[in-house]
């Protein structure tokens, strides 16, 4: 396959950035997309330029570390799968292939392709884990969880943190990837105790790290690779209002 | 040098209680006065960050990715085991540390396997404390699955996520802790050297990966959680970023490496589709409680899967290992299909493959059970090779997949430097010549959470804290040496890319110091291996500069530090005149070509010190010894 690339390139967070035009020849069909970049960047690098930089690092779709928009989608054009598990037999040879970064206000980019997502971690850091010390916890079997239950928080919990819902959502909302941990943690009864607690703290620091408000235009589950669904923006909404009835206190829990 | 392990004596049940009652403990009022370096946030490092952040200690984080939630940790698909005997099917710790030892072809020490299989316990009740979404039975019971090299159910699992759900978990308690202050973590941020001051450890020097800068921090411990090196096969399952770095540059400080050459080859991962491959994918073994592996009876017969009748297939590992049949061990597995197919059965085009067929599991348990068990492998398996599992049988092919050497530690999982402890894969502790499925979860959990908050407390309470600040002369030196070599990497200005010498290397390893190894091939690779690595400082390209972020600069210090440690594989493997678990010698083995280990003459573990990089490195013994187990040779026929 030959294909032609247009790729974001940015030197760093203030300078500014533009497409560049790139061939991308002899492309077998069975590499992944990533691959296809690696022998782009190799022909570059034998050309004495700088290669396309891009986060990557599981290649298996799992570590969430791989973030590109491909043709205007986040992770691109196939459903539920991550740029590193994309492959290349999905596109069409002789065609034309836009490549750009996570673009929201909360992810500045750092270079290229790459952006910063920390701001995804201070979301977590503000509660979004049960409080328990090492040690001293009853034995596994102590608490029963129903099957459904265990499988509703391992459906929430499959989130990835690669912030693909973020890039997609026109104002640039984290709902989705917060719903998904306040989800997780309030399917399990060890999730409980905190509960009110933490869908405040969570969705006042989505708000203080420059994450737009979510309004339903449900992109980010068309562009999430594993498929969490909306749905569970509806219960961070509805574990949102049953903390206010409770008066919730708004410090995160230590 | 003969090594001491440290154990403490007495009765093997009592060991840890007894090592616990010795060890000195930090008041709590003085333990944040301590500063601990951890390197690493997977499962070892986020856990251990975790828990000593708890405790009050001053903890400095580092990982090389955005977040520590991406540590490679996060792969693991199959599971976690524990002894925690819920099916009541005969599973005890006695059986867990019989298991593991002898899955490990004895080779790694009773002591700290038997720690390992008491604390496998407190694992699984920590991590459901903390929200993993463990599988359940319709009664809401934890539900357990079996795996290569044991008779019991004992493996714990999270759909096919289990590492994910487990780093998720410490991951929680480690922003917890971040939250809290009483860990800083620095993300993106690469560990180039490790500092020692008379002779402790007491600081790191790293790059910061985003503006380029090289500097040091200084502690009263450092913890390296680094993961395996198993990348120097440059095709391996490890994710891209798997390095020997960290590990390696504490070896040329003076910290011992053991047993380099005991790596382990996964048996069920997809076969290669082509030179432009970066990396492989791991299906995991857990499939093989529910697929059965064959080949065609007729070499080469290229008729599809579901044209060959019943009577010409032949179930290999059925045949050969009754008694574990396709659960067999992964080494055993590994080298049996790839002498299926080097002996021309292959299945598929390229011939290097065999099948892992689901057609049975899908009659007795149905299409449904088997999605629930599975559903993300066979998704995974269908992006990557276009087929759908459901319909015709997997292909698998072994790979290169995890590294049991590691640096030397003792009971207290401290190296030979003191102040330089190793957790988790980085370490050479607990799985022996070969580790058993879901056994490196549990390893590097047990190491984090309940084993390093005790020991390196004993340490700290013999140190005054803040021995050094950076500003130390040999603070400045590491950073200085740091910068020179980053100049020189950048000054070579060659015609080869990184990405060529690794692949290079990687063939030599995988050829010569692979599945099966010869005298022959490890000598060829120990011409070859400083060749290639001469070459390399000679002809290398690495563009850009030094002063942002530059990943083939990062790449070629990973690949530099792989082509010093390949030779010290190869000369481990060589020293080693005996086969067991991953190392395989042509030349030992039983006239049925199993493998023909050698307890009277290496019954030992191999510390390798570093002697500069033109000396053959000093090898130093630490002898094992079996005091509740038979030494025997490991059968599972
Ligand atoms: C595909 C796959 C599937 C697996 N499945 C299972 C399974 O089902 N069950 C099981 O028990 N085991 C499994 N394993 C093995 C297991 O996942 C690993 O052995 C284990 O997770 C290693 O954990 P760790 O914390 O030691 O290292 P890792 O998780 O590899 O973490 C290493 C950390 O160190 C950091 N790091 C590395 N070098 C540097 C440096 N120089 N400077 C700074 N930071 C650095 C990295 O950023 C990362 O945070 C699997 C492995 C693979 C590859
Ligand atoms: S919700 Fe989906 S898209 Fe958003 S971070 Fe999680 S996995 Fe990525
Ligand atoms: S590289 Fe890990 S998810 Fe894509």
């Amino acid at each position: 396959m030959n294909l032609t690339l247009f790729v974001w390139r940015q030197k760093g967070p203030a300078e500014k950035g533009r497409l560049e035009q790139f061939n991308a020849k002899d492309i077998s069909p069975e590499m992944s997309f990533l691959e296809m970049l690696d022998t782009v960047n190799e022909g570059i690098i034998k050309d004495g330029k700088e290669p396309i930089a891009f986060d990557h690092d599981c290649r298996e779709g799992i570590c969430g570390m791989c973030s590109q928009v491909i043709n205007g989608v986040p992770h691109g054009p196939q459903e539920k799968t991550t740029v590193c598990q994309l492959h290349m037999r999905n596109f069409k040879d002789g065609g034309s292939i836009y490549i750009e970064p996570w673009r929201a206000r909360a992810f500045p980019v750092i270079k290229d392709l790459i952006v910063d997502r920390s701001a995804l971690d201070r979301i977590i850091q503000a509660g979004g884990y049960i409080s328990v010390h090492t040690g001293g916890v009853p034995d596994a079997n102590a608490v029963l969880v129903s099957n459904d239950d265990a499988d509703a928080a391992m459906d929430a919990s499959e989130c990835i943190g690669c912030g693909a819902c973020v890039a997609a959502c026109p104002n640039g909302s984290a709902m989705l990837f917060t719903a998904s941990k306040v989800t997780h943690l309030a399917m399990l009864p060890q999730g409980q105790v905190e509960a009110a607690r933490r869908v405040c703290v969570m969705t006042e620091a989505m708000t203080q790290e420059g994450f737009g408000n979510c309004s339903n235009h449900y992109e980010c589950q068309a562009a999430c690779p594993k498929g969490i669904r909306v749905q569970f923006i509806a219960k961070l909404n509805r574990e949102f209002i049953r903390a206010q009835f409770k008066g919730a206190r708004r410090e995160s829990p230590q | 040098m003969i090594l001491d392990g440290k154990c403490p004596s007495g009765p093997l049940s009592e060991k840890w209680d007894k090592r616990c009652r010795e060890l000195k403990l930090v008041s709590p009022a003085n333990k944040r006065r301590y500063k601990i370096i951890v390197v690493g946030a997977g499962l070892a490092g986020a856990s251990a960050a975790a828990t000593l952040g708890e405790l009050g200690y001053n903890v400095e984080a580092f990982c090389c990715q955005d977040s520590p939630r991406r540590g490679h940790s996060i792969a693991a698909q199959g599971g976690i085991n524990a002894a925690k005997n819920y099916p009541n099917d005969g599973d005890s710790i006695f059986r867990l540390f019989h298991d593991t030892v002898k899955g490990g072809d004895f080779r790694s020490r009773e002591a700290n396997v038997y720690r390992l299989a008491m604390l496998s316990n407190n694992i699984i009740d920590q991590c459901v404390a903390q929200g993993v979404p463990f599988a359940r039975d319709y009664a809401g019971y934890l539900d357990n699955r079996s795996f290569g090299g044991a008779q019991v159910s004992r493996t714990f699992y999270a759909r096919g996520q289990t590492g994910q759900q487990l780093l998720l978990g410490a991951y929680g308690a480690l922003s917890r802790q971040i939250k809290a202050g009483s860990v800083r973590l620095h993300p993106r941020t690469e560990m180039l050297d490790l500092v020692l001051i008379d002779g402790e450890a007491k600081g790191i020097t790293v790059r910061d990966l985003v503006t380029g800068k090289i500097e040091s921090y200084s502690a009263d411990a450092v913890c390296l959680c680094t993961g395996g090196y198993a990348n120097v096969f440059n095709l391996s399952t490890n994710a891209m970023g798997s390095n020997v770095t960290a590990t390696y540059r504490a070896y040329k400080k003076g910290a011992f490496f053991a047993n380099p050459c005991f790596t382990q080859i996964h048996p069920t991962c997809i076969p290669v589709s082509g030179d432009h491959q970066s990396k492989l994918t791991l299906m995991s073994e857990s499939l093989r409680n529910d697929g059965r592996v064959w080949v065609p009876k007729m070499k080469g017969d290229k008729r599809p899967a579901h044209e060959v009748p019943e009577a010409e297939r032949d179930y290999f590992l059925e045949r050969r290992y009754p008694g574990y049949g396709n659960l067999a061990p992964r080494d055993i597995a590994s080298r049996a299909v790839k002498e299926v197919c080097d002996e021309g059965f292959g299945a598929g085009s390229s011939g290097r493959g065999v099948y892992l067929d689901f057609a049975d599991a899908l009659k007795r348990v149905g299409k449904e059970k088997i999605k629930e068990r599975y559903g993300n492998l066979f998704e995974m398996y269908e992006k990557i090779t276009g087929e759908d599992a459901f319909k015709q049988p997997m292909r698998i092919y072994p790979a290169p997949h995890y590294a049991m050497g590691g640096l030397w530690v003792d009971y207290d999982l401290q190296s030979n430097i003191p102040g330089l402890f190793v957790l988790g894969e980085a370490n050479f502790s607990d799985h022996g010549a070969n580790r058993l499925g879901a056994s490196a979860l549990m390893q590097g959990l047990a190491d984090g959470y309940f084993i390093i908050p005790y020991t390196i407390a004993d340490y700290l309470a013999r140190t005054t804290p803040g021995k050094a600040g950076t500003d130390n002369p040999e603070f400045k030196k590491s950073r200085e040496d740091v910068e020179t070599f980053t100049k020189k990497l950048l000054s070579v200005k060659g015609r080869k890319t990184v990405n060529e010498f690794h692949r290079e290397l990687g063939r030599i390893m995988w050829d010569n110091v692979g599945m099966t190894r010869s005298e022959e091939g490890l000598k060829r690779a120990l011409k070859l291996v400083p060749e290639l690595r001469a070459e390399f400082l000679e002809n290398v390209k690495v563009p850009g500069s030094g002063a942002d972020l530059n990943q083939e600069l990062e790449k070629a210090g990973r690949v530099a530090d792989f082509l010093e440690f390949a030779e010290l594989m190869a000369r481990d493997a060589l020293l080693r005149n005996e086969s067991c678990g991953g190392h395989f010698r042509a030349e030992y083995q039983m006239p049925d070509g199993e493998a023909k280990r050698d307890d009277e003459n290496f019954c030992y573990v191999a510390a390798w010190e570093f002697s500069g990089i033109d000396n053959a490195p000093e090898l130093h013994k630490e002898p094992l010894k079996f005091e509740n187990i038979e030494l025997a040779a490991r059968s599972y026929k």
